[in-house]
């Protein structure tokens, strides 16, 4: 049980880019610093609804640089408890600070075993890193 | 793909290339499109715009005549060393290219876009045949300098160009060689283009940088020209839009509305009776961008125009956009829809430019306005 708690609190990412921690039954969900390195200035971000319900893998915001808009997507499902409206506000604390002050929304878990399908920081890290060349 | 000669230089100062008509050029370079954005609308920046095709013809009056049936601009009355903004015209009234045509003491510089440079003088050389020397240059680059101190920083190189005044060019020395500087740019703001030697360039544009300037990328130089409410070809202009539609009626000569030209009978037309779309400025209401190709409706939910540019703009701070628009609904503060992602986005038509401007003008001439 114990192993268990100490695998649910440590980072994880999806291939679409989004990083993801979970404390207790809450998730909080934001984007990686690679992606966004790769999309430049950020300028403008759309947030999911407080009380909707999103599913894994579905759009679930927008992020949109000077060059071009991007999708956010959620890693696992679940429904929407907390957004972060001072990335709306001031996108560019998603460059400064993408996996601190930059996060998207908070999420009450639906199915905790969706979280075995993402990847740790290393595995991530190699995946971002092939992707890229 | 091709590379201009400041492709090292880019790389050194950590460019990001992209491919923009069949070069490598960059996008932006380590302190992002925002930062280099503002250090131009404050300070100043450098542009590479060596992909830009530099036409070079030669010839007096007889010239003059023949490019007259050709530009919908009165090269008769534009002195030596004056440039004009201008368009290589399509029968149907539309646009191959926008230019900027300067008046040489033997014959005329064209600056074309990038994209078009092959096709335009394939055109050129249809139309006045073998008569005169035609020749776009490949041992040229074209470097931009635009800011407020972009004539400080210049003047320390080239003494003498504060004296140019907006759209009037005139030839310089540098180490020797000839340059050929206009007062002129795309970003709203005072500056400069400089034609000069493949040779020399590098070594010219580092001197800029050490004296205080900074290479700027193709992203910033999209939202500082869209702020300023100036066209991108291929996307606010095409081959079929004509440059009334184009709410660019000033650059056409009154004197050549009556005159033959490619088009002639279209724009003569529609100078008169008006036209049925226009480009116009659009404001979002909220902070959603409008880009490209976003649909415009008005509240009845008819659909009345679209969207060719749409950025965020880093001095308005916020999203800006030009589109082409019903005439019916071209007048300023009027309120449309913009549908983004399946949502509607309240907007209103604006006065362009977003960002006033600061050219140095030489007594009322409008050009780029």
């Amino acid at each position: 049980m114990l192993e268990m708690e100490e695998t649910m609190s440590e980072i994880k990412f999806s291939k679409e880019h989004e990083w993801i921690t979970v404390d207790g039954e809450v998730a909080t969900i934001g984007i990686t610093k690679h992606a966004t390195e790769l999309l430049g200035d950020i300028v403008f971000a759309e947030l999911p609804e407080k009380g909707s319900n999103v599913n894994k893998d579905a759009t679930a915001g927008v992020v949109e640089s000077t060059k071009a808009a991007s999708d956010v997507y959620t890693p696992i499902s679940g429904e929407v408890v907390d957004t972060n409206q001072s990335i709306v506000d001031d996108p560019s604390k998603i460059n400064s600070d993408p996996e601190g002050d930059g996060w998207f929304f908070k999420l009450k878990i639906k199915d905790p075993a969706e979280m075995n399908t993402l990847m740790n920081r290393d595995e991530y890290d190699k995946f971002a890193k092939e992707s890229a060349s | 793909m091709k590379k201009t000669p400041l492709y090292n230089l880019h790389q050194k100062h950590g460019a990001k290339f992209v491919q923009f008509a069949g070069y490598e050029m960059p996008i932006q370079y380590e302190t992002g499109i925002v930062k280099e954005h503002i250090t131009t609308r404050n300070n100043s920046g450098i542009f590479d715009v060596s992909h830009m095709g530099q036409l070079f013809l030669k010839g007096g009056d007889e010239l003059t005549n023949d490019l007259q049936k050709i530009f919908p601009i009165d090269l008769a009355k534009i002195s030596i060393n004056q440039s004009k903004y201008s368009f290589l015209m399509k029968e149907n009234g539309g646009i191959y290219d926008d230019l900027i045509i300067t008046k040489l003491k033997d014959g005329y510089m064209i600056i074309l876009n990038a994209a078009c440079k092959d096709a335009d003088l394939n055109i050129l050389k249809s139309k006045i045949g073998e008569k005169y020397q035609i020749n776009l240059s490949d041992n040229l680059s074209l470097i931009a300098i635009q800011g407020p101190k972009a004539k400080d920083v210049l003047d320390s190189l080239v003494p003498g160009v504060t004296k140019l005044k907006f759209m009037n060019g005139n030839q310089f020395k540098y180490k020797d060689l000839d340059i050929y500087i206009t007062r002129s740019g795309y970003t709203g703001e005072d500056g400069f283009e400089i034609s000069i030697n493949n040779k020399i360039v590098e070594s010219f544009v580092e001197k800029l940088i050490e004296k205080g300037s900074s290479m700027i990328g193709l992203g910033a130089r999209d939202t500082l020209r869209l702020e300023a409410g100036l066209c991108l070809y291929g996307h606010d202009l095409d081959e079929n839009t004509s440059p009334i539609e184009a709410n660019l009626k000033w650059a056409i000569s009154k004197s050549k509305i009556n005159e033959k030209f490619p088009g002639s009978e279209f724009i003569k037309k529609q100078y008169n009776e008006g036209v049925s779309k226009l480009r116009v400025g659009i404001k979002p209401e909220t902070k959603v961008i409008a880009r490209e190709s976003t649909k415009i409706f008005d509240e009845k939910d008819n659909e009345i125009g679209k969207v060719t540019s749409g950025t965020f703009g880093p001095s308005v701070n916020g999203p800006i956009a030009m589109g082409y628009i019903h005439n019916d609904y071209s007048k300023k503060n009027t309120k449309i829809f913009l549908e983004v992602r399946g949502k509607r986005v309240p907007a209103s038509i604006c006065e362009m430019p977003f960002y006033k401007k600061n050219y140095v003008r030489d007594g009322g001439d409008n050009v780029r306005n």
